[in-house]
Formats: C-alpha cells, structure tokens, sequence
C-alpha cells in the first residue's frame, strides 16, 4: 500500500436535479409498475418452467414458461435502462489511434536496425532459422495430411460388380426376370455388397421381351447389355453423386432429386436436363439358366460424379 | 464492500482507471446497432444448448437397433449417431426444446449477421478505421456457415446424408487434389471409413467454435478500442461518441436485449418444428427424399449448383467438373472476397483515406448502396433457385421454364436493382424533409383567387429537442435537492 493518502479527483458534483441525470419518461411511476410488473410476470414464467419440467417435461409448455419469462424479464429491464435511467445523452471525445511520427520512426528502427543489425551480422544463422523452421512446417503437415486417409489410387474407377455377379435387392432376394412388372423399378446391388454406395445400380422394366432379346436402347445406350426388357443403370448421379432415385414411368425419365437432373432412359441414361454432365452409367446384365439376372461385366466406365483423374 | 473488493484487485492488477474509463464508455443508440447484438446473444444460446447437447450425442455411425420411445423406429437398425439424436430429443428432458432451440439459433445466428453486415456496408462503417473489424466479421460469417453446416450434418438422417455426399463430391470435383483432398477428408472413398462424423464433431463443437469465439474477442476488442460509429446528429462530431454510458444504462438494456433474443429463440424452439429427424429417417447412400433443402445460409450454394450448365471439360485425359467447380468452390470465393477487398476497392476509388467516424445515409452514397443491393439482389436469386422444383410445383410450370428463367434473372435482375437503387437513392437525396415525419399543410385562398400553401406547426412531442450532450458526470449530489442545505454533502461514486 502506498503511503500516501489517495487524492480523490477534485470535480464538481452534478446535482441530482441535473435534466441530463432524469429519466426520459414522462411518468416514471407509471414505467416502474409496468416494468416492475413484466419483471415479475417474467419470474413467475421461470418457476413456472421448473415446474413443468418436473411434472410433464412437455416441450410447449417448457417453451412458453421460459420463453415468456425470458421475454418479460428482459422487457422490465430495458424499459427500465431507457425510460428509468439517466436520460442523457452524453459524451464521450475520441482520440486518435496512431502514434507520433517520432514513435513510427522508433519502431520501425528496432525493427530494421537493432534486429537487422543482427541477421546482417549473422547471415548463415538467419538462413539456417528459416530453413530450419520452413523444413520443420513441411513436415509437420504430412502426419496433418497424410495421416487422414488412403490415396484414391483406382478406387474411383473401381465398383464391385464383376462378370456374373447376381443382382440382389436390398435385402440380399436373387433378383429373377420374372421379379419386375414393365414400368417397375428396383435398387439393386452386386450379391455380398448390399447397401455399399458405389455399388448402387438402378434396375428398370422397359417393355416384357423374353430372355436373351435385347431391347433397343438408343446411342449412347448398348441394346446388348439389357435383357428380357430390363436396363441396368449406376444409381450415382453424374452431377454429385446423389441417388438418382425418382423415375417417371411415362416419359422415362430418371430424375435426381437433388438439382433436379433428368436422364432419358431409353437413350442410354444421357442427361436430356439440369447440370448432370455424363449419361449414368450402363451396367451390362444378361439372364442365366435359371432366369437370374447377372451382370456380363463390371462398369466400363467411373461411376458418379466428376473428378480430376477421369479421363 | 464494493470499496473494499475493488481496492484488493486494483492493488494487484491496477484496474480502477481502465475500468472507470470502460464504465464510461459510451454507446450511441440506435435500432440499427443492435442487430450484431442478435448474433453475438445467439451465439451465445448455441453454447449453452450446444453444451448440453453434446452430453447426449454420440458420433458414431456404428449400426445399432433402435430401442428408444419413438416406436415407428423400434427394431430398426440405425447408427449410434442417429438413434442418440432421436434420443436425446425423445428420451432426455427437455431435450426436443434444447436441440430445437440450437437450430433455430443457428439460423438466426446466420441471418442476423448478415442483415447486421449489411448495416456495416450501406452505412459506410466499414471505412477507415475498421476495415479489419470487417474482416473479421467476414471470416466469422464463414466460419458461421461452415460450422452450420457441420452440425446440420451431425444428426446422420437422411436429408443431412444427402449434404454430406454432395459435399464430398465438391471437394472431389477440385482440380488435381480434388480426389486426395477428399479421400483424406473421408478416411476413403465415399462414404469413408465411418470416421466422418467423430470428425464432424470434433471440428463442430471445437475448432471451429474456438476459432469464432477468438474472432469474437477481437471483433469486441477493436471495437471497444476504436469507439462506435453514430450517425451525424445533433451535437456529433467525428471526433466524439454521443449516446449512454456502459454503465448502468446500456448495460440494462443490452441485458434485457440478451434475455429478449433467448426467449424468442426458445419460443421458436418450442412452437415452430424444425428439422424432425425422426420422420427423415436413418441415412443410407443409396435412399433420397423428394424436395430437399439446406438450411437457408447454404441455399445460395444449392441454388447455384442447380441453375449451372452442364459444362463439364474433358481433355489431355483428365476430366474437370466445372458444372461443380465453379457454382460450389469459385463462386462463393468470389463473393467472400469481394466482402473482403470490398472496402480497400472503395477507397481506392473514391481515393477517400480519411478517418470516418460519422455514418454514412444510404442515399447518400447511391453507387455503394446500388452494389450492395445489387449483391443481396443476386444472393437472394440464387437463393430462390435453390426450389426450382418445389416452385415448379406450386405455380405448375415446367422445371424447365424455371431453370431457364433463373439462369437469366440471376444476371438481369441484381443488374436492374442496381441501376433502381441508384436512382432512388438520387431522388431521395434532392427530395426535402424525406425521412422526417410529415407533417398536414394548409392551402390558403386569397380573396383575389390566389392559393398558398403554408406548412402546419410541428405537432407537440415532433420536434423533441434533445439536451447537449454532457461527460458523464464523475460525483452526482445524491442529496435530495429539498435537503441541499449546503453543508454534509454525500458524494457518491456513479
């Protein structure tokens, strides 16, 4: 403590009477009973929420209890800081931010002089530092990176099915050619893969041919890779990857549901609207002896969307 | 006591003058000025629910059958994610209200700092000296809506799993790391290796937080070191601040203002749905829903995403999916940095490097306020694009027509807003008295036939004439002036 007495600062007082300390209501009473009632209201809304949280935990009540009470006991309280409290206004002088010149000077010298002094002093020492703190930060990001996941390396191109994979539904039945009305459509997968995301192909009936007759799908579709009326198409959206999932039986559109892509079916899935680049891929399939449809190959081709590394 | 405690800390930390100047600090009033309030009162609500909400969810995609109270789920298999959202909305007290409120804040969170931004531009109070505080506040809108969509994604039902996808296929459609950057992201090829969502989390209820809350410290900090901006007026200069003290007065009302803003937000948590989960479902790449939308702050994305050609480029065997490259990753660059630069463009243009403490009028600057209308007017039609296909079905036109008249609008329309605006803001400046409160005029005839029109008296209470403004006052004479008789005047500390 120091020794001295503190001198309080010798300033006038402002009498109380002072207009700028009154407050801005007309009828100050008359606020204070308002505020002084929404405060009290407002707890009232509190307690009210503790409550219903112990007798119903119901969430309209819990709301409104708390939410009034919130409501209320901030309404009292800035009816009371704008109509209660010193009207005003006052003042308050702003300074400017930046130095003198002299302190400008001052700073940019120990910057430039005192520490340049010394790097100029110590050149090989100043290059080892950056080199060394450069080398350290390059580094440092491959655990960052590198540690997050695996290299894309073909996994892209990659997809499940494979020459004679069957096509199961999602809860793993064979699928046979007899399974689908015309104008039926069925989420199919590779069997062993039900669910996995690349996999994901959409099976359609066009038109009840039998068994080994292809339907005649225009270009860029293959008429050859469907059989008995069915279509086999990736289900990923060339646009990005959402699952194109709605197809209309009447025009034969396949329409994502996303940004609203449409894909004309019997053309090979080319996108005939909306911002898909790429036809989806066909998937070639073809009926066994025993009636199970199979797919003769995997995709020729990416599934999905767009990335750098598709040629 | 109040003495006794204050001596104790000043002792040890000398905080007596700062402090003082800091209860002293005045704060200019107008409505305007409480719309960053909003945000930083319902970024506070996201902490407080978001705390308790983070006791019940687990990021696991790990599959589990459900056995929680919603029964339409009961025996399903679902991820640790989705059944503990369910539950904690269902199965924890006061949960539903608590997750509910989280979402709405964030939506209010978002908005109320754009229209505050928006208050920030057309006002001018972006200038010299706070263009660093407009960064700032630029980056934490970023981060708001990075960190938006985070959480939106948390869940794992079947709406917030499609933004996911589409976000993976963002990052993938990145030219020449865009496949890397993703796989590493994801722990693999889509969908990963189910780690996305523990890293969601720990980004969500984290990094990112921590990042806006230091943000938010320097946002407050430079704002208390460089004053507020007020509007010219009565008494206002560039060199002063004229409005009520720190304490007690602004004090009260933005704490009536924090407790107002939580009940609004816990009302609409309450009364308004939002985001039921549970009728969604459980997330599976494979499943979609019909009419889906991102919260709003993400809906400039979507609309841009749908209103883009097709244009994909294919050359030198390498493929760059500029249908997504430019709408998701481009575009919103080149908003983001238009904000940013925003203010050293125009001072460079104006070749204005004065300080500006006084605010601008809207119509006062008609160039700067047709731009910023002519950005809203272009955010706001991506925007709208984002339902091309619930408009389509509500007005029965073909998606089509409503893709082709967005593709045009998006660049027809903010145009004409600008010139509107411009011409406007013209009119209103040469126009007297606009803004003011009008007031009846008289229309005289005299007896030769001649009329006149003479302006009424302002009504009693139109023309409140505001006292000067004075320091805030050190010592007031508590003293009853009935009392005053001069001698044993207690002086009290305000």
């Amino acid at each position: 403590m120091s020794a001295e007495p503190t001198k309080a600062p010798s300033v006038t007082p402002v009498a109380l009477s002072e207009p700028h300390l009154q407050p801005l209501a007309k009828h100050p009473e008359r606020v204070q009973i308002l505020a002084g009632l929404a405060m009290f209201v407002g707890t009232l809304g509190f307690l009210g929420f503790g409550i219903v949280y112990w007798v119903s935990d119901q969430t309209q009540w819990e709301a409104a209890t708390f939410g009034f009470g919130m409501l209320l006991l901030g309404a009292g309280v800035i009816a009371w800081g704008k109509y209660l409290m010193a009207q005003g206004p006052f003042v308050e002088e702003r300074h400017d931010f930046h130095s003198t010149e002299a302190e400008r000077a001052a700073m940019t010298v120990a910057i430039t002089e005192r520490g340049g002094l010394e790097i100029q002093r110590r050149k090989v020492l100043g290059g080892l530092f950056v080199l060394g703190s450069t080398v350290m930060g390059i580094v440092l990001l491959f655990p960052l990176i590198r540690s997050l996941g695996p290299k894309p390396g073909n996994v892209l191109f990659e997809t499940n099915w494979r020459k004679g994979s069957q096509l199961v539904a999602l809860d793993g039945r064979v699928i046979t050619v007899d399974d689908l009305d015309v104008g039926g459509v069925l989420t199919v997968f590779p069997q062993g893969f039900v669910g996995s995301s690349p996999d994901q192909t959409i099976l359609i009936r066009l038109a009840q041919l039998p068994a080994g007759a292809a339907f005649p799908l225009q270009s860029p579709g293959r008429p050859e890779w469907t059989t008995a009326g069915y279509v086999a198409y990736s289900k990923m959206c060339t646009h990005l990857g959402c699952p194109v999932g709605l197809y209309q039986e009447q025009t034969q559109q396949l329409v994502c549901p996303c940004h609203q892509s449409i894909f004309n079916v019997k053309a090979g899935a080319v996108p005939e609207f909306g911002p898909a680049p790429r036809p989806l891929p066909q998937l070639p399939i073809y009926a066994d002896a025993n009636g199970n449809l199979r797919a003769s190959d995997g995709y020729n081709q990416a599934v999905g969307p767009g990335f750098w590394e598709r040629p | 006591m109040i003495d006794a405690s204050l001596r104790w800390v000043d002792d040890r930390l000398g905080v007596a003058k700062g402090g003082r100047t800091f209860l002293d600090k005045i704060f200019p009033d107008h409505w305007s000025f409480m719309l960053g309030e909003i945000a930083l009162y319902s970024f506070v609500v996201l902490l407080g629910t978001g705390v308790f909400l983070s006791l019940y969810y687990v990021p696991s995609a790990h599959e589990i059958v459900y056995h929680g109270s919603y029964l339409p789920l009961r025996g399903q298999k679902v991820s640790e994610a989705y059944a503990s959202s369910v539950g904690l909305s269902f199965d924890v007290k006061s949960g539903l209200l608590m997750r509910q409120a989280h979402h709405w804040a964030a939506d209010i969170f978002l908005g109320s700092i754009a229209v505050h931004m928006a208050r920030v531009f057309f006002t001018g109070a972006f200038r010299k000296p706070r263009e660093l505080n407009w960064i700032v506040g630029v980056t934490m809108l970023i981060l708001g809506i990075v960190n938006g969509f985070l959480g939106y994604s948390l869940p794992d039902d079947l709406v917030s799993g499609t933004g996911i996808r589409i976000a993976f296929s963002i990052v993938e459609s990145i030219p020449l790391v865009g496949s890397y950057l993703g796989f590493f992201l994801f722990g693999g090829n889509y969908p990963g290796s189910g780690i996305i969502l523990e890293r969601f989390f720990l980004l969500h209820i984290l990094i990112v937080p921590a990042l806006i809350v230091g943000l938010l410290g320097a946002h407050l900090g430079l704002l208390v070191k460089q004053k507020h901006t007020q509007f010219p007026g009565k008494g206002k200069t560039e060199h002063n601040v004229v409005g009520s003290p720190m304490f007690p007065t602004f004090m009260a009302k933005t704490n009536g203002f924090l407790f107002m803003t939580v009940g609004v937000i816990f009302l609409l948590g309450g009364f308004a749905q939002i985001n039921p989960i549970w009728q969604f479902g459980q997330y599976e790449p494979y499943q979609i829903s019909y009419a889906v939308q991102p919260d709003w702050y993400m809906g400039w994305l979507d609309g841009a995403l749908r209103i883009m050609p097709s244009w994909e480029w294919v050359g030198w065997g390498h493929t760059i999916p500029l249908e997504v490259f430019l709408p998701a990753v481009i575009f919103p660059g080149i908003i983001f940095n238009i904000f940013i630069v925003w203010p050293f463009l125009e001072a460079k243009r104006t070749k204005d490097r004065a300080y500006h403490n006084l605010l601008d009028r809207p119509r006062d600057r008609p160039k700067r306020t047709g731009a910023g209308a002519m950005m809203l007017m272009l955010l706001f039609m991506v925007f709208c694009a984002s339902s091309t296909d619930v408009l389509a079905n509500f007005f029965h036109i073909k998606l089509n027509y409503v893709l082709w008249f967005f593709r045009i609008a998006v660049i027809v329309i903010p145009i004409i807003t600008y010139f509107i605006t411009y011409q406007i803001c013209q009119e209103m400046r040469h126009a007297e008295g606009v803004g003011k409160r009008k007031r009846p005029n008289v229309v005289f005839r005299s007896d030769d036939g001649e009329y006149s029109t003479v302006a009424t008296e302002p009504r009693p209470g139109d023309g409140h004439e505001e006292l000067d403004a004075i320091p805030v006052p050190t010592y007031i004479d508590l003293t009853p002036p009935e009392l005053a008789t001069g001698a044993g005047v207690r002086r009290v500390m305000r």
